[in-house]
C-alpha cells in the first residue's frame, strides 16, 4: 500500500448534453488487481471504462495511469488495452493477423511477433485455429481470440467490458475461472465491466458498484456482501430481506429496533452509537436466518408465519414466508439430507429466528 | 395428395420467374441473336442492308451462309482495335476518377449522423430524375468556349481567353464521371455504412492511428463495394456512345460511336453487328470476375 496507485481517477464527471453519466467519481486501482465495475445498465460502468480505454474524454477530472495524467491522451497512445464486448475481431484477418496486429503497430521485429502470437495462442489453448478467420470460429473460441489481441501488447491494465456476456451459462462459469487464472499468470491490471454481480463476486479482488454514475461501494466481494454500506448495494447484491424501524433503545453494540411492519421489535448489532428515534432499516440474508416447525429455544430473534412459496433449486430451497403482519420473509436453508426427509411443505406453521449479530443496520 | 402439392409448388415457382425470365429472353436474347445473326450476314445495296443467313435452295433444303468476314475485317483494319483499346483507357480512367472523388462522398456519408444520411443519400440520386441527354446536353453549356465555365474564369480574371475543353477528351471524362457517380457512391456507401465502428476503436486500442486503420481495417473491408462500384460504372462507359457523341471531338475514338458510325452513315450492318458482338463478347469477362467476387463475399 505504500506504492501509488496504479489507476487513479480523481472527480471525473463525464456529460452527454444533460445527461450526467458518470458524476464526480473517484477510484484508485493497484497494480495487479482484478477490479469488476458492477451495476445495472446505464449506471455509468461502462462509460468509465471507455475513458480509461481513451474512447470518451473526460467533461471534468483527470484520470493518471502509472503517474501520468491521460486524460486527453488518445486511445492509441495509452497503455492500456481493451476487449470489447463484440470482441471486434477484424473479420478480413486470421487468428494470427488478429493477434498479431497490435504488434506490427508498435513495430516490433517480425521474430518476435511470431513468438509472441505463438505463446499468445498457446495460452488461450487456439494453437490448431492460427490460420481460421473469425467468422469460422465459435463465440467461445472468438472470445479467447479477443484475449489473446488484448494482452499480446502485455499493456498495463487490461479493460475488459462484459467479457463473458455473450457466451452461455456453461461456458461462462468455465471462462470465469480461466480469466482469473490467466490475469493471475500475466499479473497484469484487469479492470471488468459486468451486470452480472456474480460474475463480478467471483472474478474480482475489489468490486464498485455502480448508481446513477457515482459509485456507491467500493470493497472485496466479502465485504460488500456481508456489510453492504446502503439499502441499494444490499439489494443489488444477493438477496435480501429489508425490514424498516426505529431505533428504541439498546444495549452495548446490540440495538432494539421497532418495526411496524413485523409488528415486534428485533435487535440487531451495530458498533458505532445510534440515535434513539432515529430510522434505520435492518437487513438479513435470507441464507443467515433459520428455519424449522419449533421455535429455538433461547433465539433473540424469533419470528413465526406460514409458508406461501417455495422455490426448489436442488441444492437448496428459498421459503416465502408470510408473517401474521402480513409482511413476506425470504428464508433460504441447504438441502442437506437425500430425498428430502422432512422437508418442509407449503402453508405449514414455521418459526423463523437468526442472531443479531447476522444482521446489518443500514442508515442509507 | 403430397405430390399434388410439390406440383402445385413447383407451378406456382415457374410462374414467379417466368415474367422476368420472359422478359429478358424477348427483350435480351432475342435481339442479340438476331444481331449475332446480322453480323455473320453479307452485306448488299438492299432494304434491309444484309442478305440472308437462312435461305430455302431447291428440293425445300434450308441453306445456312454464315459469313465470318466481318469478324476477321474487324482485325484488318486498325481502326476497331484503336477504338477498343481507347474505349478501355477512358473508362478505366474515369472509372478511377469517379472511385476517387466517389470514395471519400461515400465515406461523409455513411459517417455523417443517422438523420443525416437519407437527405445526403438523395442529393445523390436526384439527378437520375432528369434524362442523361438533357444532362449532358446541360454540361455543353457549361463546358463550351463560351459557355458558363469560362465566361466565369474570364470574368475572375484567371484566364484572358477560353479554354477549350468541349470536343476534347476532357469533355468526356467529365461527362462520364458525372453521370456515372452515383453507381460508384451507392454500393460503397452500402459496405461502409454496414460496418461495424467498434473495429475501428479495436484498432485504435491497438495502437493504430486513425489514417491507418483506414487503410488497414476500412479500405479492406469496403472492397466488395469498391468492386461493385468499379465494374457498375466501368462495363456501360466502355460501351458509353451518348456522352462521348456530344461532348467529344472528332478524335475522341470509342467504340459506341464506332458501332453507331457503321450503322448508320455506312450503313454496314453486318460489320456494326459484328462490332457489337465482340464488344459483348470482351466484356463478359469483367461481368464473371464480378459475379466471381460477389458469390466469394456470400460465401464467407
Amino acid at each position: 500500500m505504500t506504492n501509488p496507485p496504479l489507476i487513479r481517477i480523481e472527480r471525473v464527471t463525464k456529460r452527454f448534453g444533460d445527461f450526467t453519466a458518470v458524476n464526480q467519481v473517484d477510484l484508485d486501482i493497484r497494480q495487479g488487481e482484478f477490479f469488476a465495475l458492477l451495476g445495472a445498465s446505464g449506471c455509468g460502468k461502462t462509460t468509465l471504462l471507455r475513458m480509461l480505454g481513451g474512447f470518451e474524454t473526460p467533461s471534468e477530472g483527470r484520470i493518471l495511469i502509472d503517474g501520468i495524467d491521460v486524460s486527453s491522451v488518445p486511445p492509441y497512445e495509452r497503455p492500456v488495452n481493451m476487449m470489447f464486448q463484440s470482441y471486434a475481431l477484424f473479420p478480413h484477418m486470421s487468428v494470427e493477423q488478429n493477434i498479431a496486429f497490435g504488434l506490427q503497430q508498435d513495430k516490433m521485429p517480425k521474430g518476435q511477433i511470431a513468438e509472441r502470437v505463438k505463446a499468445m495462442l498457446d495460452m488461450v489453448q487456439m494453437t490448431p485455429y492460427a490460420k481460421r478467420k473469425p467468422a469460422q470460429l465459435s463465440g467461445g473460441q472468438r472470445q479467447r481470440v479477443a484475449l489473446a489481441r488484448s494482452l499480446a501488447k502485455q499493456p498495463k491494465v487490461l479493460l475488459l467490458d462484459e467479457p463473458l456476456g455473450a457466451l452461455d451459462k456453461k461456458l461462462r462459469e468455465q471462462t470465469q475461472l480461466e480469466l482469473v487464472n490467466i490475469q493471475d499468470r500475466v499479473g497484469i491490471t484487469f479492470i471488468m465491466v459486468t451486470h452480472d454481480q456474480e460474475e463480478a463476486m467471483t472474478m474480482a479482488c475489489r468490486v464498485g458498484i455502480m448508481k446513477e454514475g457515482k459509485i456507491a461501494q467500493i470493497g472485496t466481494p466479502f465485504d460488500v456482501y456481508e456489510t453492504p454500506n446502503s439499502r441499494f448495494v444490499g439489494d443489488f447484491i444477493g438477496n435480501a430481506n429489508m425490514i424498516e424501524g426505529s431505533v428504541s433503545g439498546g444495549e452495548g453494540a446490540d440495538w432494539q429496533i421497532d418495526s411496524p411492519a413485523l409488528g415486534c421489535s428485533i435487535t440487531a448489532r451495530h458498533e458505532a452509537p445510534l440515535p434513539i428515534g432515529s430510522e434505520v432499516t435492518v437487513m438479513v440474508r435470507p441464507e443467515k436466518m433459520s428455519i424449522g416447525r419449533q421455535a429455538v429455544a433461547g433465539a433473540i430473534n424469533t419470528l413465526s408465519g406460514r409458508i406461501t412459496d417455495i422455490a426448489y433449486l436442488g441444492d437448496m430451497s428459498i421459503y416465502h414466508v408470510k408473517l401474521a403482519s402480513g409482511r413476506k420473509i425470504q428464508v433460504s436453508q441447504a438441502n442437506l439430507r437425500q430425498g428430502g426427509g422432512g422437508r418442509l411443505e407449503h402453508d405449514e406453521e414455521v418459526s423463523i429466528c437468526w442472531h443479531p449479530g447476522d444482521s446489518v443496520v443500514l442508515l442509507a | 395428395m403430397i405430390v399434388s402439392r410439390r406440383v402445385k409448388q413447383r407451378l406456382g415457382r415457374f410462374l414467379v420467374v417466368l415474367p422476368p425470365y420472359g422478359w429478358l429472353v424477348v427483350f435480351f436474347l432475342l435481339p442479340f441473336l438476331i444481331v449475332l445473326k446480322i453480323s455473320l450476314s453479307e452485306l448488299q445495296a438492299a432494304i434491309p442492308p444484309y442478305k440472308a443467313v437462312f435461305s430455302w435452295a431447291e428440293d425445300g433444303i434450308l441453306q445456312l451462309r454464315l459469313n465470318f468476314g466481318n469478324y476477321s475485317y474487324l482485325f484488318s483494319d486498325d481502326l476497331y482495335v484503336l477504338a477498343y483499346l481507347n474505349s478501355l483507357k477512358i473508362a478505366a480512367f474515369s472509372t478511377l476518377l469517379t472511385l476517387l472523388i466517389g470514395y471519400p462522398m461515400a465515406y461523409t456519408i455513411a459517417r455523417a449522423p443517422s438523420r443525416y444520411r437519407n437527405p445526403l443519400l438523395m442529393l445523390v440520386v436526384l439527378p437520375f430524375w432528369t434524362s442523361l441527354l438533357i444532362r449532358v446536353y446541360s454540361w455543353m453549356g457549361i463546358l463550351k468556349n463560351e459557355g458558363l465555365l469560362n465566361s466565369f474564369l474570364m470574368w475572375l480574371g484567371i484566364i484572358d481567353s477560353p479554354i477549350q475543353i468541349m470536343e476534347t477528351n476532357m469533355a468526356v471524362y467529365i461527362g462520364i464521371v458525372y453521370s456515372y457517380l452515383p453507381y460508384m457512391i451507392l454500393p460503397l456507401y452500402a459496405t461502409l455504412e454496414k460496418m461495424d465502428l467498434t473495429l475501428l476503436e479495436a484498432a485504435a486500442d491497438l495502437g493504430c492511428a486513425p489514417f491507418k486503420a483506414f487503410l488497414k481495417i476500412t479500405l479492406p473491408l469496403s472492397m466488395p463495394g469498391v468492386i461493385a462500384g468499379t465494374l457498375l460504372v466501368f462495363i456501360p462507359a466502355v460501351g458509353e456512345f451518348v456522352i462521348p457523341d456530344l461532348l467529344g471531338g472528332p478524335d475522341t475514338l470509342m467504340i459506341g460511336k464506332v458501332i453507331w458510325a457503321e450503322f448508320f452513315d455506312n450503313r454496314d450492318w453486318p460489320v456494326a453487328s459484328a462490332v457489337a458482338v465482340a464488344i459483348l463478347i470482351l466484356l463478359v469477362v469483367p461481368i464473371m470476375i464480378y459475379q466471381r467476387t460477389e458469390s466469394k463475399v456470400e460465401a464467407e
